[in-house]
């Protein structure tokens, strides 16, 4: 079965500065896989090449088989390929509802329609209210999002990422300053909402991490140093040194 | 209970809905009723002259508002489109007389609305590439260009005289001639319906809530399998055809086109009555319209620095209130709903009378010095009242307006904040606002 995500010998360079070097990686269908490592090891960076964001100044990125290095943004995620940002990005005018519904819209085949009422689309607006009962937000509905509080907007955040249904899911620190209990909440929503899809995690929260991922990948310094299940990483003498350090608890 | 958890939002929503259906269809209607009546109550040349220029203002400004308020752009030269598509409709009118072809006078907005269009598709792929002040510059340039332009190719533009024509010599239809003015009103009004349905449309269109999208985060938009290149191109080309409709309204009604037309005072304008009414909201633009073309032809008959009233008018809407007098009005829906709007009108009366005195310190103090240094020394008329622009007792007059309006106005005005701030609470108490 080909992998959902390859990553071949990428390379990105801003200027003399190497920020990502031979970064390989597999991430195979329906896996949850978890990028850890240390701030500035360049994990959104990994993020935004894999989406498009930024293009790498070598090697090749495969989504499905596909090579999608190179597209841009929305032509990746036309093929099937969704992510959410580190820092909340939300359209914070519009109402929740709104934010919702606008990420539904192009894959339920609607593209820039002028010629329908987008309130009479019955499937779009199914699908809408689906998703905001999945994040919980059904109350919330009308209230601009930029209105929400910061877990809600986290937790717009992922429904806008999973409302096209892309069978490739990326995930920049969803949990990110969010408190014990919002975090495992959150937690609990990104299990349930990824089920039967292909996960890929950046995350600071080793609980989060080891709980949630079936395989672990290490970047430090923009390369891999280590890819396995969370007990062989646990295990790894090279993770020990480079990144959970000296055993310190 | 979990069956009823679920229904309980979905009904409500119906019900909403329904409640709204009913008020929205309520307000267009009795739009359109105002659009017919109105000349039968004013039905003096001169007023139906005004509703005619509003009409064609209201078309051009809700146009605007489709790049600046739905997408984010903001254009220095929107009046490209409205005149090209004034030239456009002459040329056409014109070419029907000539060639002696069957279409008749409601008709030729279609061709200035298709004018704009042309223009837009051609220019519009370069200029939309790029949001924000690449496209305002780029908007700017063009502007300058065409506006250039309209003076060298005389055969297309006319040259200084513009090309004129009759629109009275088309093939009539119903047996209208559409030499009386009020015959030109209706048509008018027919089209700005025909045109704001339209634009409200589209707005509740899959392709008007990508626009919002993008005009709020463009990136993101990106990563939700849009192109905001192609959304604002799209966009772009709709404000450039509804553009072009005023124009050839505008063609239809002077029975002229020039370079005027096309020109930056015109794409000023435009900017500056969709911003006071309001971008935030669809009928903003319709409100600013209004006013500014209200302004326009009172304030050039009493004074002779109207446009420094625009300037403060404009200054005073984008410090005080940016959401224009739509936002403005809005602002007050929750505390009509929560019931509480009769506790802070008082304070806004009291607040009304020193600030109608600073302003009346301002205007005196303008008119002042305007009427002195160009020399007419034409006695200033205020609410009846005539000051001497050279007298001391004028200036003292307008100096304790200034002074003493500004003081007590600044008391008042913290008092409608102190009632805002009570009556916004229980608002929110009662859940009628976030």
């Amino acid at each position: 079965m080909t992998a959902a995500i390859e990553v071949r010998a990428v390379e990105k360079r801003f200027g003399n500065v190497g920020i990502i070097r031979d970064l390989n990686l597999s991430v195979a269908q329906g896996e949850r896989h978890a990028i850890i490592g240390p701030n500035g090891a360049g994990k959104s960076t990994t993020f935004n090449l894999i989406s498009g964001h930024i293009k790498p100044t070598s090697g090749e990125v495969r989504l499905n088989g596909d090579v999608i290095s190179g597209l841009r943004p929305f032509e990746i995620n036309r093929r099937g390929l969704s992510r959410s940002f580190q820092v909340t990005n939300v359209f914070a005018r519009m109402s929740v509802w709104e934010n919702v519904r606008c990420a539904v819209l192009w894959a339920t085949g609607h593209r820039y329609a002028f010629w329908k009422n987008v309130d009479s689309l019955s499937e779009v607006r199914e699908r809408t209210a689906q998703i905001l009962d999945d994040i919980h937000l059904t109350h919330r509905r009308d209230v601009p999002a930029g209105l929400l509080t910061y877990a809600e907007q986290r937790e717009l955040e992922i429904g806008i990422t999973i409302a096209g249904g892309a069978t490739v899911v990326m995930l920049d620190e969803p949990t990110a300053g969010m408190s014990h209990a919002e975090t495992e909440r959150a937690v609990s929503l990104i299990r349930r909402l990824t089920e039967g899809k292909t996960l890929v995690i950046v995350e600071h929260d080793m609980s989060v991490v080891f709980g949630l991922a079936d395989r672990i990948s290490v970047l430090v310094y923009g390369h891999i140093i280590a890819s396995g299940t969370p007990e062989e990483i646990r295990r790894d003498p090279k993770v020990k040194e480079a990144y959970l350090g000296e055993e310190a608890h | 209970m979990n069956a009823k958890m679920t229904s309980t939002p979905t009904s409500k929503i119906v019900d909403t809905t329904v409640g709204d259906g009913l008020r929205f269809y309520g307000i267009w209607l009795a739009g359109i009723a105002v659009l017919i009546v109105l000349p039968l109550i004013f039905s003096s040349g001169g007023s139906l002259t005004s509703f005619s220029l509003i009409g064609i203002a209201i078309v051009f400004a809700l146009s605007y508002n489709i790049l600046l308020g739905q997408t984010g752009l903001l254009s220095f030269g929107h009046a490209v489109h409205y005149g090209l598509g004034g030239f456009a409709a002459c040329h056409m009118m014109n070419a029907v007389v000539s060639h002696g072809w069957p279409i008749p006078l409601p008709f030729i907005p279609l061709f200035g609305g298709l004018g704009g269009l042309a223009f837009a598709l051609v220019i519009g792929w370069v200029m939309t590439k790029r949001a924000g002040t690449v496209f305002s510059m780029i908007s700017l340039g063009i502007a300058e260009l065409v506006a250039s332009s309209s003076l060298i190719l005389r055969s297309v533009f006319g040259g200084e005289s513009g090309i004129s024509t009759d629109r009275t010599s088309l093939p009539k239809i119903l047996g209208l001639s559409f030499g009386p003015q009020l015959q030109v009103y209706y048509l008018i009004a027919f089209w700005l319906v025909i045109s704001a349905i339209a634009m409200y449309a589209l707005t509740r269109t899959p392709l008007g809530r990508i626009s919002n999208a993008v005009r709020d985060n463009p990136e993101r938009v990106q990563f939700i399998g849009y192109d905001p290149h192609v959304v604002r191109y799209i966009a772009f080309c709709f404000a450039g055809f509804f553009a072009g409709v005023a124009g050839g309204l505008a063609a239809i009604n002077f029975e002229i086109a020039n370079a005027a037309y096309l020109g930056a005072i015109q794409s000023g304008l435009v900017l500056f009555s969709t911003f006071i009414g309001g971008v935030a909201f669809f009928f903003g633009p319709i409100l600013g319209a209004i006013l500014v073309t209200y302004l326009q032809l009172g304030l050039t008959s009493v004074t002779g620095v109207w446009q420094l009233y625009f300037g403060i008018i404009f200054i005073g809407i984008v410090m005080l209130s940016p959401g224009g007098i739509a936002g403005l009005i809005m602002m007050h829906r929750p505390l009509v709903r929560a019931g509480t709007l009769p506790t802070v009108i008082p304070s806004y009366l009291l607040a009304a009378v020193p600030t109608l005195a600073l302003a009346c310190g301002v205007i005196l103090t303008i008119e002042s010095i305007a009427r002195t240094h160009s020399g007419q020394g034409s006695p200033i008329n205020l609410f009846g009242v005539a000051f001497s622009p050279a007298s001391p007792v004028t200036w003292a007059s307008a100096a304790i307006l200034v002074a003493g309006g500004f003081f007590v106005a600044r008391l008042s005005w913290r008092r409608v904040g102190e009632a805002w701030d009570r009556a916004t609470t229980i608002a929110r108490d009662r859940g009628y606002l976030a």
